[in-house]
């Protein structure tokens, strides 16, 4: 039950220049004003930080960053075999009346993005929610479509992405993975969309994923 | 807490702590336990566990029916079984059970098919009591391991004491337990703490102390000469305080009675923090409620 690195889609400068373009795209629509970026856990909080770096050089000015915990939201509590970890959401500023934002890693399903629009509704009422992500590999399940994309990658259900990033994986990196027999395992350290870390009071014994 | 190793009380503590932050939103609701059924089965008197119990279920959306022995057909004369299992042919998916009885909710969690928390059995243990007193401590001090903490009074019929020595230990603190002779039982030492019969001497080098209240409910005999003596022997004021760390936690798990195991003035002291703990039972209970609304035992 291995797997094997398929392809590089994005190497550390590749990754830099889509985070960039992504900064510029938002500036462009949004403005710099009354704009807000809010990371979904735990790599999007990531990205959220490293765009409002890269706003900051184009504008001068950071815009407000928060991070949000999504799990408590998700549709599928209770039909998993164990329940995620509960991390907590920080956004120490109210969100009415800002452009909000959304950054993630990876859209897939697009579950995540719909639970995420759920709990900034209970946060606040922003005046426009936006979406960016690093990567789109197409599955969707929901009518959710992104504003802002760093890669468009084509990818089959059977393979993961897995996105890497120097403050969790110790480099700047996205690869695509496919399974070497069995199911498709993650690299070493990278989280792989769908994948939800669990606390260890509901760890089963055995290594089980759905 | 007997049960439970110190990894998955880890785990508890922190999810309750990001638990916390909804307790600071305009809108303290998030949709987790929709259409989910939790009851609260509760045989003895309860202010805090039952109300916050409530609360947390509230909270995450679950629907929450509180049932108390007193006012129903127990006082009809139908059995703590029985009961229960009338209550189960409506389908709740938790349930949480206080008791007399040790082992009351050990014996449901045998007979029913959806989950039980044990919300205080007799004088046995108090499990969601010492993981919010464990989550305080944390807060506070920052860490749990190698602190040293003080449990003064009624050790015997405490619940409180005994999940909190369970607890306290696996996350490698060190617990002394103090009090009349009478109110100690003598198989402490078994469960790895100290025993002192001095109050200053107890309290002398503490980081946190817990007073405990006299459980004269469960109390069958003469343990104790009188209130009066037992306050001026074993009550917290503020000159045994002046002994203390000036960095010491005072802790009660409530009811409080000023003016017997504790004044007013240390109560209500920039040391107490007897309300946070009471806060911080929400942040705990959402979490045990969370956790076990996957379907698994805990």
């Amino acid at each position: 039950m291995s797997t094997r690195e398929k392809a590089e889609v994005l190497d550390q400068a590749g990754l830099d220049r889509a985070l960039t373009r992504i900064g510029h795209e938002i500036v462009e629509q949004a403005g710099g004003a009354d704009l807000a970026l809010v990371g979904i856990k735990t790599r999007g909080e990531t990205l959220a930080a490293r765009i409002a770096q890269k706003i900051a050089g184009i504008e001068g000015k950071r815009p407000a960053v928060g991070a949000l915990d999504i799990t408590l939201y998700r549709d599928d509590l209770g039909t998993r075999a164990e329940q995620p970890q509960v991390r907590s959401t920080e956004i120490p500023f109210s969100l009415k009346g800002l452009t909000v934002v959304l950054v993630d890693d990876v859209l897939f399903t697009g579950r995540t993005i719909r639970a995420a629009m759920d709990a900034l509704m209970d946060l606040g009422r922003p005046r426009v929610i936006r979406l960016a992500v690093l990567v789109d590999r197409g599955h969707r399940e929901l009518p959710i479509r992104p504003d802002y994309v760093g890669k468009n990658l084509p990818t089959s259900r059977k393979e993961t992405v897995a996105v890497m990033l120097a403050e969790h994986d110790g480099q700047d990196r996205v690869v695509i993975q496919e399974p070497e027999e069995g199911e498709p395992q993650p690299a070493a350290g990278a989280r792989v969309k769908g994948e939800v870390p669990v606390p260890r009071t509901m760890r089963p014994t055995k290594k089980g994923r759905e | 807490m007997r049960d439970i190793e110190a990894p998955e009380i880890g785990d508890l503590l922190d999810t309750a702590e990001s638990m916390k932050e909804i307790a600071t939103r305009e809108i303290k609701k998030v949709p987790t336990l929709r259409g989910k059924t939790v009851v609260n089965l509760f045989y003895e008197n309860s202010t805090r566990t039952r109300t916050s119990f409530e609360i947390a279920g509230k909270w995450l959306s679950a629907d929450v029916i509180n049932f108390s022995a007193s006012g129903s057909s127990a006082e009809k004369g139908e059995s703590f079984l029985d009961t229960a299992r009338n209550i189960e042919a409506m389908s709740p998916d938790v349930v949480v059970v206080r008791h007399k009885a040790a082992g009351g909710p050990a014996l449901l969690a045998r007979h029913l098919k959806c989950s039980v928390v044990n919300a205080g059995d007799g004088a046995h243990e108090h499990p969601t009591q010492a993981l919010l007193d464990l989550l305080t401590i944390r807060e506070k001090k920052g860490h749990l391991e190698g602190l040293n903490v003080t449990i003064v009074g009624d050790i015997t019929h405490s619940r409180v004491a005994r999940s909190n020595i369970y607890g306290m230990r696996k996350m490698g603190m060190t617990v002394t337990v103090a009090g009349p002779p009478t109110l100690i039982p003598p198989a402490c030492q078994e469960m790895g703490v100290k025993v002192s019969h001095r109050l200053e001497e107890a309290i002398a080098h503490a980081d946190v102390i817990m007073m405990l209240r006299l459980q004269h409910e469960r109390m069958t005999g003469g343990f104790i000469p009188s209130l009066r003596e037992y306050s001026r022997v074993w009550g917290l004021g503020l000159d045994r305080l002046q002994h203390c760390r000036p960095d010491v936690l005072i802790m009660h798990p409530g009811p409080v009675n000023r003016g017997v195991e504790i004044s007013p003035e240390v109560a209500d002291s920039p040391y107490s923090v007897i309300l946070d703990q009471v806060t911080n039972g929400v942040a705990v209970r959402m979490a045990v409620l969370y956790l076990l609304a996957g379907g698994k035992a805990a």
